[in-house]
């Protein structure tokens, strides 16, 4: 069953093929069913590899697809083979399953857009990407994935070409995507370099058996490369500018790029890279630090925005920063469990977000919601398990990812790990529940022709919204703690050394003073933290809703700092984007090449013909002239002759 | 004339064309990927009296890209077909200047070499000075003498070999396999290997002397700039490849950061510059400066994925940026302006344009599937392999190779049309579809599957680095002493006992 495996690239990649090149001479039913059946089929297999997989006793769970030599060059040879082993097939359940719900959803969402078969070859193209970048099993080919869910990004977040702000944020995806490509680029580089390889197999083998002292200077630079690429692409401080901006694409698209594919390839590459990472503390410090920060950044200026979806983003540049968080520790389980579970709330709070869009005929703005509880049942109740599911109560999926990340953050890293994580989950509960409340809740502020045309949205739009809520619901109970399918599951990958299990003694014996109760002491407490927060929420814009007024008029410095999100993007462009234009034009252009190379070139060029002017003027025509230049010449040469010796 | 008698002059070209390029495919079959040493070798003798030979042969360096000459000619007469002044002697141009081509690539003997060299550049001078734009004489003569100065001290540098050769072996000859042999003192490699890179730093171009680069593009006919981009420029990379590393392997080493530098300021110079550009074909010259940055970069990396890397990017750039070329050529004949700003919004009036516009500026970008990334990510390997600071500035490239063309797109292709006139477009006729499609075919070829190409190098790479180390391992001792000086050596002196 594992040979099946390249199908599961292969029929989104036909998927693609056919809507791209004949998608516009077919009906559109036939084009959704074309794109859906693709993935679906992807997913199927994927269920199969899987199965395949779990027949294999747990330490052999690694299987190689070798498809064909894609470069070679000397002793560089990048092969196109795919990888199987628990994380993968995690990976690519995850991302066709959800994926596919997606796809489902689109169908009745894109319905009367023009470009729709445009935008499921795309979307087809998309999940290839992503699926491609966690089967590859090399570096460089983990790069195609890589760049061409950028690319991939580029072209659906500049679906609607017409509007600027959707071809700006485009092309800003695609340009902060490379910035952090620059990084992991030269860190391939530099792993041929040090491990004459770019397998994963042998790489990893390589720097698990010992060649490799803890904090070697070359790993710990090729670490800090590819994180670089990492922060690129799952939006992490200082390169998270782009996931705001992607709000210009359809919501479907939002829900792909911030649930299943795109933004989790930098978690998952990490993961992926464990060996490498925990061979350098200082960057594991890094990672755990610039993901705490993140999550913390990112929350605060959720707290405030107006934006469904924007609020959505920041919530989901948040979740990342909390994987990364996971990933710093060491607790790389944790962070893959938390994309998992992060994929099915994030998708239902996306897909959801877009059913409320469709309903009130494309508002966004939460300020002219309200009340919609009761217009669109399916639509509120499915949003609101994400809610719940995010916000981390119990039983539901967030709650136990997140709480084994914090559980991590305190038992590995420290207590600022912790605190931070904890203030964020704070955060999180707020403004999601603040979302939740200002959107179905209270007085309605929809405006009166907006409210005719309100109408809950079709079956194949409330569908995957179901599904993704039951998701929601379950997906945690893979990871109870003490019994955790998932980290048993991920075991092989992560080794001995990445896995703590969470409940027991073995906890209390890598940590002597804390004992065997922390773990429920844990729960309690980030139970309590999300209660708060949505205890807040609750006062704040249901009980009070004259509140939150208020507050905005007494910390008008601050909220005005979250609302214009800390000016990150001015100052970058006051920091990058217009000195380089500047420098280009008026130094460079303007100034080198006009001036300076051009000036020259042409100078001589004036020189030249000058002195010809000049010398023209010797060739008079006149006979006597010329007598008198021999005439002078005879004289030299005999002055020479005489006086020259 | 008229217009049937055109007619059949295109069509015949045409024929002509394709005829040329079927007849170069068996070079590539018939090549024998294992041997190193020059295949379908030709050796006529000429003017016997100077040892001047008619001599011809390929490895696998001068294979591809005479392919790509041979393929990127009906490609380029296709895209003439809108000519109409004075189309024979157009046509007779265009081949006349194939010839030339061919031959550079070709040529076994300096002589010979030197005469298609030149030859090249007459017909390139009349098609930027008759059919061009209408600063055309400023830029044709900019270009003819550009590269005329270059090109007197790269035959002075050849007359120098020709009689050091004949010093030490006794034989006239202008023979390259010859004077491949010589043992030259590293301050007779210093001079020559100056002169020969001055010639080709100016045709290649590398910074600073590329200025004629955007005149002559944005002046020549769509035609003229394909072949400019796509095979003229790829005349110095390759004069480097073929002559500077193996005649002056010592030279060349010492070189290394120079020219190293130069590439490096041209990859990020021409990435800035271009980025700024309002005219679609400059900035698109521009983007060549970087582009070739990357491709000497790879050369004098010296290491077998530095220089394969760099020959797979001379390729590549040929089709990419030929094809730009192509696209703006076809952007041009609807709305008769290059500028950025007059056009915006056409994805919607020509969507199958916009699709293959995107996969050849794709293509440029370097994305990772298509055939600008083999290049590029092998000349930075190998780059990265030989000095470490080298490639992570110029990796930087990437970045902005990003910036440049996708703002470019976005203007040129997204947004509402605001302009009265691109309301009315036409998509891609069947002709231009027909002119592109190759393009974009060999462009996923070499992106997903590049091994063809590559293995067929791997024997005449591996030899020239081989030349190239073992000469520069016997005078090594001698030039580590005075690197930093400046050899003096007058080559008159040294040639002097021949007169």
């Amino acid at each position: 069953m594992l040979d099946l495996v390249a199908l599961i690239l292969l029929f989104p990649l036909i998927g693609t093929a056919v809507n791209g090149l004949a998608g516009k001479r077919m009906r559109k039913e036939t084009v959704g069913y074309i794109a859906c059946g693709a993935i679906g089929l992807s997913f199927l297999v994927s269920i199969l590899v899987f199965c395949g997989l779990l027949l294999l006793p747990p330490e052999g769970r690694l299987f190689e697809k070798h498809l064909f030599v894609w470069i070679e060059s000397g002793s560089f040879r990048s092969l196109a083979a795919l990888q199987v082993d628990p994380l993968s097939t995690v990976m690519i359940l995850t991302v066709s399953g959800v994926g596919f719900l997606i796809h489902v959803y689109s169908i009745g969402y894109m319905h009367h857009d023009k470009g729709y078969h445009r935008y499921f070859c795309y979307l087809n193209l998309f999940t290839f990407s992503m699926l491609l970048l966690v089967l590859s099993n090399n570096f460089l080919l983990m790069f195609i994935g890589w760049e061409a869910v950028g690319l991939c990004s580029y072209l659906l977040i500049g679906f609607w070409f017409e509007k600027k702000s959707a071809s700006n944020a485009a092309k800003k995806a695609f340009v902060v995507n490379r910035v952090g490509d620059f990084g992991f680029a030269l860190g391939v580089m530099l792993i041929f370099l040090i491990f004459h390889s770019i397998d994963f197999t042998e790489v990893f083998s390589a720097a698990s058996h010992g060649n490799f002292e803890t904090g070697n200077f070359a790993i710990t630079m090729i670490t800090l490369l590819l994180f670089m690429g990492a922060t690129g692409k799952s939006a992490q401080i200082p390169l998270y500018t782009w996931l705001p901006d992607a709000m210009e694409g359809p919501t479907p698209v939002s829900a792909l790029i911030h649930a299943a594919t795109m933004v989790t390839a930098g978690v998952y590459m990490i993961a992926r890279c464990n060996v490498l990472y925990m061979l350098s503390p200082f960057t594991m410090t890094v990672v755990a630090s610039i993901g705490a920060a993140t999550a913390l950044f990112a929350a605060s200026i959720g707290l405030v925005q107006n934006d469904i979806k924007r609020v959505l983003a920041y919530s989901t540049i948040s979740q990342l920063g909390y994987m990364f968080l996971a990933c710093g520790v060491g607790a790389f389980t944790a962070g893959v469990f938390h994309l998992m579970t992060h994929a099915f709330f994030k998708a239902l709070l996306f897909l959801g977000a877009g059913s409320v869009i469709h309903a009130l005929s494309g508002e966004q703005d939460i300020r002219k919601m309200g009340a919609l509880k009761s217009h669109i049942p399916t639509t509120y109740k499915t949003f609101l398990v994400g809610t719940i599911a995010i916000a981390g109560i119990p039983p539901f999926a967030g709650f136990f990812s997140k709480d084994e990340i914090l559980l991590e953050a305190f038992v590995r890293g420290n207590f600022i790990y912790w605190s931070i994580g904890a203030i964020a989950a704070l955060f999180t509960a707020f403004y999601m529940f603040r979302l939740l409340f200002m959107t179905f809740y209270g007085e309605s502020r929809v405006d009166h022709h907006t409210m005719e045309h309100l109408h809950e949205s079709p079956g194949n739009m409330t569908l995957p919204l179901i599904a993704l809520a039951g998701l929601s619901f379950v997906g945690g109970f893979l990871g109870i703690p003490g019994a955790s399918a998932i980290n048993h599951f991920l075991s092989p990958v992560f080794g001995g050394h990445t896995h703590a299990e969470i409940a027991g003694t073995e906890l209390a014996g890598h940590s002597g003073h804390h004992g065997a109760w922390l773990p429920y002491l844990m729960m309690v407490v980030s139970t309590a933290i999300a209660i708060a927060g949505i205890f807040l929420a609750y006062q704040m814009y249901i009980k009070k809703p004259d509140l939150p007024k208020k507050l905005t008029d007494r910390f008008r410095f601050i909220h005005k700092l979250l609302l214009n999100k800390y000016y990150v993007d001015e100052i970058y462009d006051a920091l990058f984007v217009n000195p380089t234009k500047k420098i280009s034009v008026k130094i460079l252009w303007k100034g080198v090449d006009v001036r300076i190379i051009d000036g020259s070139v042409n100078g001589i060029a004036r020189l030249v013909g000058g002195l010809s002017n000049v010398l023209r003027l010797l060739q008079t025509g006149y006979i006597r002239n010329y007598a008198f230049y021999i005439v002078v010449g005879c004289i030299f040469i005999v002055v020479l002759a005489v006086f020259g010796k | 004339m008229d217009s049937r008698k055109g007619e059949l002059i295109r069509i015949t070209t045409l024929l002509v064309s394709i005829v040329v390029f079927v007849l170069s495919l068996p070079l590539y079959f018939n090549f024998n990927a294992h041997a190193y040493e020059m295949q379908f070798v030709e050796k006529l003798p000429w003017i016997p009296s100077f040892g001047i030979h008619y001599h011809v042969g390929i490895d696998g360096i001068s294979l591809f890209l005479i392919l790509l000459t041979t393929f990127l000619m009906p490609v380029s007469i296709l895209a003439s077909w809108h000519i109409t002044k004075h189309i024979k002697e157009y046509m007779i141009a265009m081949l006349v200047l194939e010839t030339g081509m061919v031959g550079v690539f070709a040529s076994l003997d300096l002589f010979l070499f030197y005469v298609y060299w030149e030859l090249m550049l007459i017909p390139m001078y009349l098609l930027i000075g008759i059919w061009g734009g209408p600063r055309r004489i400023y830029a044709a003569v900019k270009f003819f003498i550009y590269t005329m100065t270059g090109s007197v001290f790269m035959l002075l540098a050849i007359i120098a070999l020709y009689f050091l050769n004949h010093r030490a072996t006794g034989e006239y000859t202008f023979n390259l396999l010859e004077f491949y042999r010589l043992e030259l003192s590293f301050a007779v490699q210093f001079w020559l290997f100056l002169a020969f890179a001055f010639a080709f730093a100016i045709k290649v171009p590398m910074f600073p002397f590329h200025t004629w680069l955007p005149d002559a593009h944005v002046e020549a006919p769509t035609a003229g700039s394909v072949i400019l981009a796509g095979v003229l420029l790829k005349m110095g990379t390759y004069g480097f490849v073929r002559f500077c590393l193996p005649l002056f392997p010592e030279a060349s080493h010492v070189f290394i950061p120079v020219i190293s530098w130069m590439a490096i300021v041209g990859i990020i110079y021409g990435a800035l510059v271009s980025m700024v550009q309002d005219d679609l074909k400059k900035l698109v010259a521009y983007s060549s400066v970087s582009h070739l940055g990357f491709v000497m970069l790879g050369i004098f990396a010296f290491n077998i994925q530095g220089i394969e890397g760099g020959i797979t990017q001379m390729i590549n750039h040929g089709l990419s940026t030929g094809a730009l070329f192509l696209v703006v050529g076809m952007l041009y004949e609807r709305r008769h302006t290059r500028m950025i700003a007059d056009f915006g919004g056409l994805t919607k009036r020509m969507p199958v344009f916009a699709t293959l516009f995107l996969i050849i500026t794709l293509s440029s970008i370097g994305l990772p599937g298509l055939n600008g990334f083999v290049g590029e990510f092998l000349i930075l390997l190998g780059a990265f392999r030989s000095r470490i600071l080298y490639a992570s500035i110029a990796t930087s490239g990437i970045i902005l190779a990003a910036v440049y063309m996708l703002w470019m797109f976005q203007r040129v292709m997204f947004h509402e049309i605001i302009h009265e006139e691109n309301k009315t477009l036409k998509d891609v006729s069947k002709r231009e579809f027909a002119i592109l499609i190759p393009l974009i075919m060999i462009i996923f070829w070499i992106g997903i599957y590049p091994n063809p190409f590559l293995r067929k190098m791997d024997a005449s790479v591996n030899h020239l680095l081989k030349q190239t180390g073992e000469k520069a391992q016997t005078v090594s001792n001698l030039q580590t002493q005075n690197t930093a000086v400046i050899p003096k050596i007058d080559i008159v002196s040294e040639t002097k006992a021949e007169w």
